[in-house]
């Protein structure tokens, strides 16, 4: 009832709020045990730089912010268009994350049991990637709704409120691809 | 003054659509059972508080009688582990929670003039997801050893402490119930804290601006807000147990360089802003009560509120005052040292704003009086020792002894369940109608207030003579026996006083006086609607133009407005 604030918008600051805090235990937790390993591999050794999934999420964050704009103009053909470009973004980089996994344990024989490198390294980056695909599954439930016309103008409010959630996943791959990494490796 | 003094309800009234529901047990459990309705949900989670505070209750007389005398064997060692563990763990995440964020649920909407909260759904998960996860604890007395045996609860101390509550040193499945239910109650309270903040942020009346809302919305706020911030630290380090016990992680496996102190960290950055998050709505109820019982506005509200938010923000940094023996080092301890005793000036402040709140009142020894007086007392003594704790040497001493058992009890029974029960008797008559009796009420309140000091105050002298916590029998060449067996003696007196108040509730509840709207003539909006309030709270919006919206509508002549 207070002049224009929305309590969607404050639930969703809210919960991203507590998302960061879980998050942040487990990067201070990977940062705490960097090079403390006491048997190899080490990251230096298996981890390779992601790049090309980064780049990918990263503009998935500049398509799904061109998706909110054009559904709070009424334009949702071109709003489903662009939530489904980012659910491909999305896509592309949670198949760079299974396939990095998949040479990590099987080529490479690093499990979450190996070292504490392993301990500390698949529950983050997992912990991330699951946001991911909740992250997926809430956009590909909009281009959905958009393809099969449910989605109006009036929803554009939800829309952003998914786009401050992708956002919140994009910026947190900012921190594991730094700490990871770089500072990591 | 361009805006005019006296609150004009707002226009559209609600339109009401009574609907005729067919009675009965089965009825009404149905309609408990999927109600989202604030103030039900509110009910439901303080009557969960209180069924959980008997048994952890239960639990820690059991205790009591074992140390009664030196070399008794009426519960085994390890039953004794299981009891303080339970105990603690009830305590906190059972019975602290769930009756903090119960009354934060019923009172928050109706103070601020809202009809619900922000999310009435979210809040009937947060409610049902705590009550599985306190059934899920309990549970482990059957479940505990998996398919191994006799049934056993978890023996690993309300902390857990990696490694002991790693597989290695707690095999079985015991240490996993305690792990999955505090894990899920949190997710339910920290959805609770979501939906508070989201409510007081967007859903006040008109007029209802930060700086007049009621004390107790502001506690609810700023534990609302820390909540976030540290109750999910506690959910992380808890899936970090359940990888290092299921998938074979190394978080806190010392023997692969894991380390036992991160636990630590972790713990206590949760751990110690907890008791905050608990103590500060216990405040809360104080600066509502005290002004009404003392007939004067609050003392210094504004420091009173900037005394809230600080304490909130100074007390999520000294949660490492528990980890002075572990060796943190010279720097460490100095700061933690120093950011513990910071948390006495804002708490200071507020008990001087309490005091110059009675100070000159006609004040009116009801029952809710009765135990913030005794709050004020004790939990000064709470404070004091707390301050004698944060000097690490001091602490060195100390710690592990019963001294800090009997600290941190005056804080949370003689600071928050005395407060609760102060509240409990203040807004039981807006909730069902009736009044709570003022004679059994003062029986209640002289048992349990003397029954709390023979035990917790005598509690102290084993501290100070050595005697460490968690130990389930002493030797008696010690000189702790009189004492152990004077602080079991003040139990009883404790459990009378519990008893007197359950009979009087459940007596009030029938024959008690009916309450009216506004029986102790209070000025906050909850008690401008009908007691209980109807559904949807209020038929017209209330609009507000001053700290005390009910007295602006019962003086248009003298309205508070002008005077803040």
């Amino acid at each position: 009832m207070n002049s224009g604030a929305s309590r969607g918008r404050a639930g969703v600051i809210g919960f991203i709020v507590a998302e960061t805090s879980l998050f942040a235990v487990f990067v201070v937790a990977y940062l705490f045990y960097i090079g403390k390993s006491l048997t190899g591999p080490s990251p230096k050794e298996v981890l390779d730089l992601p790049i090309v999934v980064t780049l990918c999420l990263l503009s998935s964050s500049v398509t799904v912010a061109m998706a909110a704009r054009a559904l709070a103009s009424a334009r949702v053909t071109r709003a489903g268009s662009w939530l489904f470009v980012t659910v491909v973004l999305g896509l592309v980089f949670l198949g760079g994350t299974a396939r990095e996994w998949r040479r990590l344990i099987v080529e490479r024989g690093l499990t979450i049991g190996t070292n504490l490198f392993g301990t500390t390294f698949y529950p983050l980056v997992g912990l991330h990637a699951s946001h991911v695909i909740l992250g997926l599954i809430m956009l590909s439930l909009c281009v959905a709704f958009a393809w099969s016309g449910a989605l109006k103008a009036i929803h554009a409010e939800r829309v952003e409120l998914v786009s401050w959630y992708w956002h919140f996943v994009d910026g947190v791959w900012v921190v594991v691809f730094t700490v990871v990494y770089v500072i990591g490796r | 003054m361009a805006a005019t003094p006296v609150p004009a309800p707002l226009s559209a009234p609600l339109d009401v659509i009574e609907t005729s529901s067919p009675s009965g047990f089965l009825a009404t459990l149905h309609d408990w059972v999927v109600t989202v309705d604030h103030k039900r949900l509110g009910i439901m989670y303080v009557v969960t508080g209180l069924i959980f505070l008997v048994i952890g209750g239960v639990e820690a007389s059991l205790m009591r009688l074992q140390l009664a005398w030196p070399g008794l064997t009426l519960v085994p060692a390890e039953t004794f582990n299981r009891l303080f563990t339970l105990h603690g763990t009830t305590m906190v995440f059972l019975v602290g929670i769930p009756i903090v964020f119960g009354f934060g649920n019923y009172l928050v909407p109706l103070m601020i003039g809202a009809r619900d909260l922000a999310f009435p759904r979210l809040n009937a998960f947060g409610f049902w997801v705590l009550l599985f996860g306190g059934v899920l604890l309990y549970f482990s007395f059957l479940g505990g050893d998996g398919l191994y045996g006799a049934g056993s609860a978890p023996a690993v101390g309300w902390f857990a402490y990696a490694p002991l509550s790693e597989r290695a040193f707690t095999p079985g499945n015991a240490t996993d119930y305690w792990n999955l239910s505090i894990l899920i109650t949190g997710f339910g309270t920290i959805a609770t804290a979501v939906n508070l903040i989201a409510t007081i942020t967007t859903m006040r009346a008109p007029g209802m601006t930060l700086g007049r809302m009621p004390m107790f919305v502001w506690t609810m706020l700023t534990v609302s807000a820390m909540t976030l911030l540290i109750l999910p630290p506690l959910s992380a380090a808890q899936i970090m147990l359940l990888l290092d016990r299921f998938l074979g992680a190394h978080y806190f496996d010392t023997q692969a360089g894991g380390s036992a102190v991160l636990w630590q960290h972790f713990f206590w950055f949760f751990g110690h802003p907890e008791v905050y998050v608990l103590i500060l709505p216990g405040f809360g109820f104080v600066s509502e009560i005290i002004p009404v019982f003392s007939r004067k506005v609050i003392f210094g509200y504004a420091t009173l509120v900037a005394a809230t938010v600080s304490i909130g923000a100074v007390a999520m940094s000294t949660w490492a005052h528990h980890m002075f023996t572990v060796g943190l080092g010279g720097t460490l301890n100095s700061f933690f040292a120093a950011s513990t005793m910071l948390v006495g000036v804002p708490t200071g402040v507020k008990i001087f704003n309490w005091l110059a709140t009675l100070y000159g009142g006609k004040l009116r020894f009801r029952t809710p009086l009765l135990f913030c007086c005794a709050f004020l007392f004790q939990f000064l003594c709470a404070g004091l020792t707390g301050i004698m704790l944060a000097v690490a040497p001091f602490d060195w001493q100390l710690s592990d002894s019963y001294f800090v058992v009997a600290h941190f009890h005056f804080v949370l029974i003689g600071g928050l369940v005395f407060t609760i029960f102060a509240a409990l008797y203040y807004w039981f008559p807006k909730a069902t109608g009736r009044m709570l009796s003022e004679r059994l009420g003062k029986w209640h309140f002289w048992l349990f207030t003397v029954g709390f000091n023979v035990t917790f105050l005598t509690m102290h002298l084993p501290g100070v003579l050595g005697m460490p916590r968690r130990i389930y029998t002493y030797p008696a060449d010690r000189g702790w026996d009189i004492l152990n067996l004077v602080t079991t003696l003040g139990v009883p007196l404790q459990a009378l006083g519990v008893l007197i108040f359950v009979i009087n509730v459940v007596y009030s509840l029938r024959h008690g006086t009916p309450a009216g709207d506004n029986p102790w003539e209070a000025w906050t909006l909850e008690w401008a609607t009908t007691s209980p309030p109807p559904p949807y709270n209020f038929a017209t919006v209330p609009a507000v133009t001053s700290r005390r919206p009910l007295w602006d509508l019962q003086h248009p002549d003298d309205p508070d407005g002008p005077h803040e």
